[in-house]
């Protein structure tokens, strides 16, 4: 289905990350926004306050963040695609309902414009420490999408694409996104609505009483229904069969039937790692060739792209591969490099996330340096750099991850310092 | 609805058909609440509210939170709704606004509504949100073994109040009053009649309204305190409550045992959600074309 033209502000705008991420949902169609202020995501929920009545969509500004992310997943059960708007402590208060969002296969968008924490953190700079958050952060087992923007137009892309895997895979979906990302302005250009193509939500459309909300297709992903529709939905957070009933007993939880009997659970984690060749998303360059990988995400692979260029210019095989889907992670491409390159430099504005996926990925085939940072600004690109030439150079293999020692923490605690995780 | 009208001419109720089939999910009964509970009263009362008022009820959800009377969603046959603890009330918001054709119910219990949820109960009843909040009150967090709660009468026992609870007791009617709410009352699990009464008007009310249910807790409350069965409970109701419509909520503190004022205390009008948010909307679409 092709983009409603009313919702789409084709052209070419100079805004900052968080508006694109406006303007990307009220593109995929989203009619709902609740959100409460947190900076540095503020700006999205205001340009969202300020589009919504002229694309008849709703912006409500709830009491907190736990009624935020609750009424989201009532509009988005009341036929709505709907979304909230946070950063950190917000983040941390929603983990509760994004798990009841995760059993109920509920799809709706969560945007965090990551600042650095932990808890208060500093609210107007930047971090990237929430990506485990992400992916395990409310109790049990799920899983999720989370896609990492590195700039405004792709803030746009990610948010408009994030409505549809959340349509597809009836998921919540998270557009993690941080503050360096979201409040800086660039130029994005919005296509035409003919070149946006929407997922309109999967309805069912059987018979009112062979209904089941959680009856798999073949691809793992239940149909959806939409209250007031007739359908007697029961929706619950506790474990349930294909049609909603609790499920106590161990037998029937750990049963993976397409019985009656059988719970969700397993299909709550089954349908994205069965979809996700589907889903899996990255971008590489001159990897071909390559000695040592840049893995990085968002802001820090914007940073890591001089470091690249300079290692290149000194005459270092080295190539990059940034993650556009955080989660699913994408495990085969990592393996597969392993075999091929000596070693994977991983900068990341936190003290080592998504650097464990990678060397859980590389089993011990390559070396793995962990470019850390507090938090509060982005990298010195000459700290990458560095890291780049110690995994071209360092023939020996490491035992475990290594922590590079930054510029910054050289000259505060000498020369010597050298972690390891 | 046949054998509804056969209770009513006082015939024969075949034996395949229960008066409450088609309002309530009977392939879940039996249910899990203890002998002498009061929730299944709330609960008759509103699907006999459901039935009187001959609602449609496609366009009826209910929403529960978690605790003895969060399962009340599980087994009213609208579209219905099992959430997590305290957000019953934003995920209605969220239905409501979704799709404001609906009419929405929560159903949930007084650790769930004033104590985890005591924020949203604030904000949906300041909004004036169209909803029916039905708020059962048992005195204490049954689900969990019976400790002590945010409506637990001073001096009360619960397992973690173990010599007494000493903290002052919320007063549900007069909160709910001053944040807001159009419409609010207060009955027994006793009051049968006067409850459904309450809750047809409740629901027909246009905003945000209460109805409180006092519930005996037989398994907990009643145990623990050495007050009897439930039976005894509703005795003590039928000896104790008094009818004051109009009482001004800030008398409606209960006390361990003391008497218990029920009544429609509240019944005003305020504008709705609905009903600002649809004139703004116009408003905001002439700004612009004069723009």
């Amino acid at each position: 289905m092709k983009a409603d033209p009313k919702n789409v502000f084709t052209g070419s705008h100079y805004i900052d990350g968080d508006v694109a991420c406006a303007y990307g949902a009220v593109a995929a169609g989203c009619k709902y926004l609740a959100g409460y202020p947190i900076t540095p995501s503020t700006e999205a929920a205001e340009a969202f306050a300020v589009k919504a009545p002229y694309v008849g969509a709703q912006f409500i500004q709830m009491e907190d963040e736990l009624g935020s992310i609750a009424s989201v997943l009532g509009a988005s059960w009341a036929g709505k695609k709907a979304m909230t708007i946070t950063s950190g402590p917000g983040f941390s208060l929603m983990m509760e309902t994004i798990g009841l969002g995760a059993a109920t296969e509920t799809p709706f968008v969560i945007i965090n414009i990551q600042r650095a924490g932990p808890s208060t953190g500093v609210p107007t700079s930047t971090g990237q420490a929430d990506m485990m958050q992400a992916k395990w952060g409310s109790h049990g087992d799920y899983e999720i999408i989370a896609l990492a923007p590195e700039s405004p137009q792709e803030s746009f892309e990610l948010t408009f694409k994030a409505f549809n895997l959340a349509e597809r895979y009836r998921v919540p979906v998270m557009v993690m996104s941080d503050e360096c990302v979201g409040h800086m302005a660039e130029k994005v250009v919005i296509p035409n609505a003919q070149e946006l193509e929407v997922e309109p939500r999967r309805y069912f459309t059987g018979s009112k009483k062979d209904y089941k909300p959680f009856k798999r297709d073949k691809d793992l992903v239940p149909w959806m229904a939409r209250a007031g529709a007739g359908y007697k939905l029961y929706l619950t957070g506790l474990t349930h069969g294909e049609d909603g009933r609790p499920i106590f007993d161990v037998k029937t939880f750990e049963m993976k039937s397409k019985s009656l009997r059988g719970s969700t659970n397993r299909y709550l984690v089954d349908k994205i790692r069965h979809n996700r060749d589907k889903i899996i998303k990255f971008e590489e360059h001159q990897t071909d060739d390559a000695e040592v990988v840049v893995v990085s995400y968002g802001i820090s692979a914007r940073v890591a792209i001089k470091a690249v260029k300079e290692a290149r210019e000194s005459g270092i095989k080295v190539g990059t591969l940034r993650l556009v889907t955080v989660w699913p992670f994408p495990e085969k491409r990592i393996e597969e490099l392993a075999h091929q390159v000596k070693g994977f430099v991983v900068p990341e504005i936190n003290y080592g996330q998504v650097v464990y996926e990678v060397d859980r990925c590389s089993q011990g085939r390559a070396n793995v340096i962990l470019v850390p940072h507090g938090g509060a600004a982005v990298h010195d690109s000459d700290d990458i750099l560095g890291a780049i030439k110690q995994a071209a150079t360092d023939h020996n293999p490491y035992d475990r991850i290594l922590e590079y020692t930054t510029a910054l923490e050289r000259e505060v605690f000498g020369e010597n310092m050298v972690s390891k995780i | 609805m046949k054998a509804l009208e056969a209770v009513e001419k006082q015939e024969e109720i075949p034996p395949t058909e229960h008066p409450m089939d088609d309002v309530l999910r009977m392939d879940r009964i039996p249910h899990i609440w203890c002998p002498g509970c009061g929730i299944g009263l709330a609960v008759t009362a509103f699907v006999n509210a459901l039935e009187k008022m001959q609602v449609d009820l496609d366009k009826v959800c209910v929403v529960s939170g978690i605790g003895c009377t969060g399962r009340v969603a599980g087994y009213i046959k609208t579209d219905s709704f099992h959430t997590t603890h305290g957000r019953a009330l934003p995920f209605a918001t969220g239905l409501k606004l979704g799709n404001p054709d609906l009419k929405i119910v929560v159903f949930s219990g007084d650790g769930d509504i004033v104590s985890i949820g005591g924020n949203h109960f604030i904000h949906a009843a300041r909004r004036n949100i169209d909803i029916l909040v039905i708020c059962v009150n048992n005195f204490i967090y049954a689900m969990t073994g019976g400790q002590v709660a945010p409506t637990t009468p001073r001096s009360a026992y619960t397992t973690t109040s173990p010599f007494g609870n000493f903290e002052t007791p919320s007063n549900i009617p007069q909160l709910a009053e001053s944040a807001g709410a159009v419409y609010v009352a207060r009955w027994t699990s006793l009051h049968m009649r006067r409850l459904t009464q309450s809750i047809i008007e409740g629901f027909q009310k246009p905003g945000f309204s209460m109805v409180e249910v006092i519930s005996p807790c037989a398994m907990y409350y009643s145990r623990i305190n050495k007050l009897g069965l439930g039976i005894d409970m509703m005795k003590f109701y039928h000896d104790n409550s008094v009818i004051k419509h109009g009482e001004p909520t800030e008398n409606l503190d209960i006390g361990f045992q003391s008497q218990i004022i029920v009544g429609k205390f509240v019944d005003r009008e305020r504008p709705t959600f609905s009903e600002l948010y649809k004139g703004w909307k116009k408003e905001v679409k002439t700004v612009k074309r004069e723009s």
